[in-house]
């Protein structure tokens, strides 16, 4: 029985179709690995078993019809800063303790629409900032294909969760590349949509400008089905495009032939794994012989992403987060004498180091004197940025290159060294100030961990990359390794409390 | 302009900033009723609220209406604008930080450039309109028990804020600046203009230089929420500065507070370190780009304007300047004097009567008209029974009186209290025929040429009808029975 949380989305509706299986199967058959695995990947923060078994029941007649919503059945696993109705949502942080959103984000809206299974709502870094989840108020995640090892971050949670089968699909969200970079250390695929593609409404903002919602897979095919589920204008996010949503899915194809892909120099500098970089490479050369033409290509302003990532993301978070305060939902400090106390000491209580690190930052940045040396001048590198990304695309159809410098560290390396952390966005953050789609597709292993491609498209471009990765995903056997199980399970998640 | 008093060496300048609360149905960024009055925390949402993942949403309607009052000020409308958020803590503030259009940087707020003409009397006094922008109300703060309680039900109310240069050099100029804007944003139907309800309210920084002279330091005033308090802040604030040049002492650069009770300014205790409000680019809502079209059809849906009306009064219904300027302070009093016009077709009397006992009526109660009982066709069917002889002038005053008090029919009151005005011949010349019994003196008198006499028999016989006689029917049948006509 186990097997079918292995399962891709796609086999499962096939499946359903035949009557091999049902929704109440699948979801029993997931939280079966989930108390097997969870108690040592902590991938989950809050579980609703009753709910998804109910919901599961609700759809075990409909899935054989004809007409049967795409994602009928299909268990889904939420990062914890996408707000459900009437559960917890916690951002990973102490600050947001006992909160429950009274509304459903769009995108949960859309995927309760679709038939989706809402698992529960999977660990994440504090407000999705870091890169390894280790930042989580709750405890980090471990990475299934080594324990030792971080899931990568911040959308560590939901990635893991996919890998390992505790669900079968998964929503992250990206600012940095915080789907991208899990789904490389943890061998699934990620992507980061076109910004605007997907509503960001009831995505707990960290950065406004960068935030995008995207789906995490065990397949190309997958991943656009939770796409086409999710994506489209909102009229609630006005920052949401009026662009037609194609149907992804049944587009995809196998052959590269007439399609012309940029290799991005500058993501093969200095700092990236000799593993790495020949996974990358012979990728590249498998694009080649599915018949793409592969040229190298140029972003020279590449190189000043992070650091005005690391101006625009903190100052806008500055303000996003300068609600939680103590006064109207979560956490409040006892006995606060004045209001300044109430306001400084939740905060100080409530947020890690992290959070409080990018706050000030960003609130320096910001403020009167340094807006130009800092903010402003941040904005102009992201023009420059989107200038070489518009160039490139002159030439291609879409670009290629690594997710990450390297494959999965180990958890501890990096927490107190914030910049060699901040370094692990580094190919990842340039799409993020272009607003560009991007998604990352296991293509090699280096000692036994996984190692990711990314592709990269014009702005709402989504179809062709999925194309990209697909056809690659299709000539390689990488998507359908797993990874390992635990030997036994430590403790049975079952009474995992909302946080 | 610049009212310089020489005696006193100084000139003062007063700019004005005009939170507006504009007529909306829904709040500036969400769905949710703008009502005043309504039960704590009864009129919120996840977005005006400011709960996590949350995101606003522009309301074009409000747009709409902050084109409208550009395009009456004669601003430059610019084609993008951009929101920005002023971040500061308070507990009113859900987010922590204001959505709004101050002018910051590059990036520039709805409208800028504007002026405003208000003639007063003799002049005309020019104001030029630094800008007019968008944002959302704050909710509000009640202190009770020791404890403080927040309602966020006015978070997110649709404001517009106009902004003046430094063009006022009096605080009367202020008044009749803040009657005059007052009464265009009426007319525009921009917002409902109550002042007790806080749909109008005003900062102002006032100074004092020598006259010609540099800018002096100054101070902004804040908490006064009604024309009355505008300028009585303004003249202490006035007279302060005044008092500490002439002791040689410096202006200090504060906010100060209005009490309305003790009828003075204060400093705000809290400390005046310049606040940073940490301004950037709201992320959360795209530019917002108006095209030319979007601004056409706003301009052919304007309604007609304060000066627009003035001048059609005195052409349309020929009455003097002077009349249709008070007619057109509000937008509610034009509307009462079209109404009764359209019933009672004398403009001029209806005029009289309106910025007469009416007028005179609203100051001693401190009302507006629309807060009144009083309905045009009422007023129009009073000025009837006035006109056609059925009611005196003096009763009509009184019937008026009770009108205004309890918004009852004019026909009604004169019914029950007897009032029909006596314009029966027989039964007059039967009660003048008793006078002239009863008076031989002034009728002797009368009768010798002296005419004022007459005016005292008349006078017997409105005593005799109290007051209800047809004083010209009165007047000619003495004057008949005494053979003087
Ligand atoms: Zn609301």
């Amino acid at each position: 029985m186990s097997a079918l949380a292995d399962l891709t989305a796609c086999d499962l509706r096939a499946k359903f179709r035949r009557g091999e299986t049902s929704p109440t199967e699948v979801v029993r058959a997931v939280f079966e690995r989930i108390d097997a695995e969870d108690g040592r990947l902590h991938a989950y923060l809050y579980l609703d078993r009753d709910a998804a078994l109910a919901e599961a029941a609700r759809w075990d007649a409909v899935v054989r019809g004809e007409d049967a919503p795409p994602l009928a059945g299909i268990p889904v696993a939420l990062k914890d800063n996408i707000c459900t109705r009437h559960s917890p949502t916690t951002c990973g942080s102490r600050i947001l303790a006992g909160f429950r959103s009274p509304y459903d984000a769009t995108v949960v809206t859309r995927l309760r629409r679709s038939g989706a299974i809402i698992v529960g709502k999977a660990n994440c870094d504090e407000f999705a900032m870091g890169s390894s989840t280790e930042n989580s108020a709750y405890g980090p995640t471990r990475n299934p294909w080594d324990e030792t090892r971080v899931p990568g971050g911040t959308s560590g949670g939901p990635t893991a969760a996919v890998a390992a089968g505790e669900a079968t699909l998964a929503l992250g969200s990206d600012t940095g590349g915080s789907i991208r970079q899990p789904a490389a250390f943890c061998g699934v695929v990620g992507m980061k949509p076109t910004y605007g593609r997907v509503s960001r409404y009831g995505l707990v903002a960290f950065a406004s400008s960068l935030d995008q919602i995207g789906p995490i897979a065990r397949s190309v095919v997958d991943a656009a089905l939770l796409l086409e589920a999710i994506a489209g204008q909102d009229p609630a996010d006005s920052t949401s495009a009026d662009v037609e949503v194609p149907a992804y899915a049944d587009g995809l194809i196998t052959s590269l032939r007439g399609m012309r892909l940029g290799i991005v120099k500058e993501f093969f500098a200095e700092g990236l794994d000799a593993g790495v970089a020949a996974a990358v490479r012979e990728a590249i050369e498998t694009c080649r012989a599915l018949g793409a033409a592969c040229e190298e290509v140029s972003l020279p302003h590449a190189s000043y992403a992070l650091p005005a990532y690391y101006i625009i993301a903190p100052a806008e978070a500055s303000s996003n987060l300068a609600r939680y305060a103590g006064v109207q939902y979560g956490h409040r400090t006892a006995d606060a004498p004045d209001l300044v106390t109430l306001y400084s000491r939740t905060r100080r209580e409530g947020f890690g180091a992290e959070v409080k690190r990018r706050i000030m930052l960003g609130t320096y940045a910001l403020s009167a004197g340094y807006y130009e040396a800092f903010y402003l001048r941040a904005l102009r590198v992201r023009t420059r940025i989107r200038q070489d990304f518009d160039a490139a695309f002159e030439r291609f159809d879409a670009l290629v290159g690594p997710v990450t410098p390297t494959s999965a560290f180990r958890l501890g390396e990096k927490v107190d060294d914030p910049l060699q952390m901040y370094l692990s966005d580094v190919y990842t953050v340039p799409l993020n100030l272009a607003g560009l789609p991007g998604i990352s597709v296991p293509c090699g292993f280096v000692g036994g961990l996984p190692v990711g491609l990314q592709v990269v498209g014009r702005a709402f471009g989504e179809q062709t990359i999925l194309n990209v990765a697909h056809a690659f995903e299709q000539a390689t056997e990488f998507h359908t390794r797993r990874p390992p199980r635990g030997r036994a399970a430590r403790g049975a998640s079952a009474a995992k409390r909302a946080p | 302009m610049a009212r310089v008093d020489a005696g006193l060496r100084h000139e003062t300048v007063i700019g004005l900033e005009v939170h507006v609360q504009l007529s909306t149905a829904s709040k500036m960024f969400c769905g949710c009723a703008v009502a005043f009055g309504a039960p704590p925390n009864t009129r919120t949402c996840p977005v005006c609220l400011g709960l996590p993942g949350s995101l606003p949403v522009l309301n074009r309607r409000a747009v709409d209406l902050g084109i409208r009052t550009a395009l009456a000020l004669g601003c430059h409308i610019n084609p993008v604008s951009q929101f920005h958020r002023k971040n500061y803590y308070y507990p009113d503030l859900p987010k922590n930080y204001q959505i709004s259009q101050y002018e910051y940087k590059d990036h520039p707020p709805l409208a800028s450039g504007g002026l405003m003409r208000v003639s007063t009397g003799d002049e005309v006094m020019e104001i030029g309109i630094r800008r007019v922008h968008l944002e959302e109300d704050t909710g509000k703060l009640v202190h009770a028990e020791g404890r403080s309680l927040v309602d966020y039900n006015r978070c997110g109310t649709p404001l517009m804020e106009v902004v003046t240069e430094p063009d006022l050099h009096s605080p009367e100029e202020a008044r009749l600046f803040l009657i005059h804007l007052r009464a265009m944003l009426q007319f525009a139907e921009v917002t409902s203009g109550r002042l007790e309800e806080g749909t109008l309210r005003c900062d102002a920084n006032l100074s004092l230089r020598p006259a010609g002279g540099p800018h002096g330091t100054r101070t902004e005033i804040k908490n006064m929420n009604s024309l009355r308090s505008v300028e009585r802040a303004l003249r202490f604030e006035e007279a302060r500065q005044r008092q500490a040049l002439e002791r040689g002492e410096e202006v200090v650069q504060e906010t100060r507070h209005w009490d309305e009770d003790r009828e003075v300014t204060f400093s705000s205790r809290e400390k005046e370190e310049a606040q940073d409000y940490r301004y950037f680019p709201e992320p959360d809502l795209t530019p917002l780009q108006i095209d030319a079209p979007w601004v056409d059809r706003i301009r052919a849906g304007l309604p007609e304007l304060p000066e627009a009306r003035r001048r059609r009064f005195v052409e349309a219904f020929g009455i003097p300047e002077h009349d249709a300027g008070l007619l057109t302070a509000t937008r509610a009093m034009a509307e009462f004097f079209e109404e009764t016009v359209r019933r009672f077709v004398k403009p001029k009397i209806v005029s009289n009567w309106l910025i007469g006992d009416v007028a005179a009526y609203l100051n001693a109660a401190g009302r507006e008209i629309e807060e009144l009982p009083l309905r045009p066709d009422h007023l129009a069917g009073l000025l009837m029974l006035v006109d056609t002889g059925k009611l005196s002038g003096r009763s009509a005053k009184e019937v008026l009186e009770e009108m205004l008090r309890t918004g009852r029919p004019a026909d009604a009151i004169v019914q029950e209290r007897g009032l029909v005005q006596i314009s029966d011949e027989a039964m007059l010349a039967a009660v003048v025929q008793e006078v002239i019994v009863e008076h031989p003196g002034p009728v002797g008198d009368v009768r010798a040429g002296k005419d004022q006499a007459v005016t005292f028999l008349v006078g017997q016989v409105m005593k005799k009808t109290r007051g209800r006689a047809n004083p010209a029917m009165v007047n000619r049948l003495v004057r008949e029975q005494l053979g003087v006509a």
